[in-house]
């Protein structure tokens, strides 16, 4: 229990506390504790793409030993993992290894590596036609759902056709001042809201980050109670 | 009037597919080039880079969007690069997440090669003129710590050399050092620079995020944290005609090619919702 627990809280509110007194001291044992401190974060945050591989994984090979539906996606997952890793280790990520360049002579130092190539050619195009679909779901969506039904739903229908029309040079075609228009738009009635967003959210993250150093907020533990 | 009422309402979403496809595809074929004002965030960046940098200065670039918002981002990044070039400024790039990485790697590699062929007197180098930083997990740590010591941050650049070795990085060792720095993304990593790098070490800042993320930066070049921000393809497009007006590029780019693709489907969208509440309110009146 203490371990789990006590523990973990003992470091969230001793680091803290910590780091919120290095911030008001300039002194160079203080600066060399923040430079160890960011070593350690990424360090650590490096881990979590063992975590993360782990837990894709141990998913997918459930979904397939279990054979729920669609398992057979699965395997394309695990498989398209495996070889792009493969491909990243032996072929190199920014620039070819000598390893790959002795199998395949074409492959010249300054070359694409392998990995890039997969990348450029294969995942930059098909996440880039998934999220173009989003043109076609948004034409449909403003000819069936964006209706003028009240007070509300009229002024933003106004104001986003204002600034989607701004925001083109067709818009300044049909109307010389519109980029004015939507400049100031932008600059006054949406930055006056934005900043109330921003201002509520800002004092929530300060009112949890002082729950956590303070151990009174402890869901970031897991497990319930 | 009813026919065509009734056959809007009841038309299949799939001629609406057809439309929008249709008039992204003919600008494409038969550009129209509608004229462009440059609006004052986008100014504000390319008179930075313009006024407040030096020969030799040092420019970073944060390549921090995926291939879903190359579209937009790509371009902008694109841009930029080609006017440190003309201006001769040091460029390094890097990204907070592996994806950002490898497009940064790719914005070099097509930048340098349009670059060296089209001005063969004023060629770039690998090393010298611009480098990758390689990608380091962390995000507000590896900002934090770029403000600290960069060398120390990354240790090699993204081609396996010694950043103690390449002549880019001499004199640079810090956010001290970073002239200007842009970060383009279209997340709210913006804010990470924003905070740690604007915040903490005031490194000046410009923003190139897409144009649904746009609005919710405002704040920021109001209060001064950031100095300008190119937004969407538009303002990928602004940049572009900047570079053109002032002879640092000859041809209009793709961002400025995708405009008319874009303005053909915004007022494709606009007409769209005009004729979806002309058919709500006629069904509303006739309903009463």
């Amino acid at each position: 229990m203490f371990l789990r627990r006590q523990l973990p809280l003992m470091i969230a509110s001793i680091m803290g506390i910590t780091m919120i007194i290095q911030f008001f001291v300039p002194h160079p044992f203080s600066k060399s504790v923040y430079n160890t401190v960011l070593d350690w974060l990424m360090i650590v945050a490096a881990f979590t793409y063992l975590i993360a591989v782990q837990s894709t994984v141990q998913m997918h090979a459930t979904k397939i030993q279990r054979k729920t539906q669609d398992w057979q996606f699965s395997i394309i997952v695990l498989g398209s993992l495996g070889i792009t890793a493969l491909i990243g280790i032996f072929g190199g990520a920014y620039a070819p290894t000598s390893l790959i360049m002795k199998i395949f002579p074409s492959i010249q130092p300054d070359a694409d590596t392998p990995l890039m190539y997969f990348y450029l050619y294969l995942q930059a195009p098909m996440q880039a036609t998934i999220f173009s679909l989003l043109a076609f779901y948004m034409a449909s969506a403003a000819f069936r759902a964006f209706r003028a039904r009240s007070f509300d739903a009229t002024m933003l229908l106004i104001t986003a056709s204002i600034v989607t029309l701004g925001r083109v040079p067709i818009g300044q075609f049909i109307y010389g001042n519109m980029p004015e228009v939507v400049e100031w738009i932008l600059n006054y009635p949406n930055m006056a809201a934005q900043r109330g967003i921003l201002i509520g959210v800002q004092l929530g993250i300060i009112a949890t980050s002082l729950k956590i150093i303070l151990g009174i907020e402890r869901r970031y533990l897991g497990g319930g109670q | 009037m009813m026919k065509v009422i009734n056959f809007l309402e009841d038309l299949d979403k799939r001629w609406i597919y057809l439309v929008i496809a249709i008039v992204v595809i003919l600008p494409f074929l038969n550009p129209i080039g509608c004229p462009m004002k440059v609006t004052p965030p986008v100014q504000n960046i390319y008179n930075y880079i313009e006024d407040s940098i030096p020969e030799n200065g040092v420019m970073l670039i944060s390549v921090d969007y995926d291939p879903s918002t190359m579209a937009e981002l790509h371009p902008m990044g694109k841009a930029i690069i080609t006017h440190c070039f003309a201006n001769n400024i040091r460029v390094f790039m890097m990204g907070l997440y592996p994806p950002g990485v490898g497009l940064a790697q790719d914005l070099i590699s097509s930048t340098m090669r349009e670059w060296n062929e089209s001005h063969p007197e004023n060629t770039k180098e690998l090393g010298t003129d611009i480098t990758l930083f390689p990608y380091v997990p962390g995000v507000s740590a590896v900002i934090l710590k770029m403000g600290e010591d960069i060398k120390g941050t990354f240790n090699t650049d993204g081609y396996g050399n010694n950043l103690d070795s390449l002549p880019i990085m001499k004199g640079v060792k810090s956010y001290k050092n970073i002239d200007y720095l842009v970060d383009l993304a279209g997340s709210s990593v913006i804010l990470s620079w924003i905070i740690y790098a604007n915040g903490r070490y005031d490194q000046k800042f410009g923003i190139g995020t897409t144009a649904v993320s746009m609005a919710e930066y405002y704040a920021y070049i109001n209060s001064g944290q950031a100095n300008g921000m190119l937004g969407g393809l538009k303002g990928a497009a602004e940049y572009e005609k900047l570079l053109i007006d002032n002879n640092k590029s000859n041809d209009r780019d793709q961002a400025s090619v995708g405009m008319d693709a874009q303005s053909s489907a915004h007022l494709t969208y606009i007409i769209l919702i005009i004729l979806g509440n002309i058919v709500y309110f006629v069904k509303r009146k006739q309903e009463k």
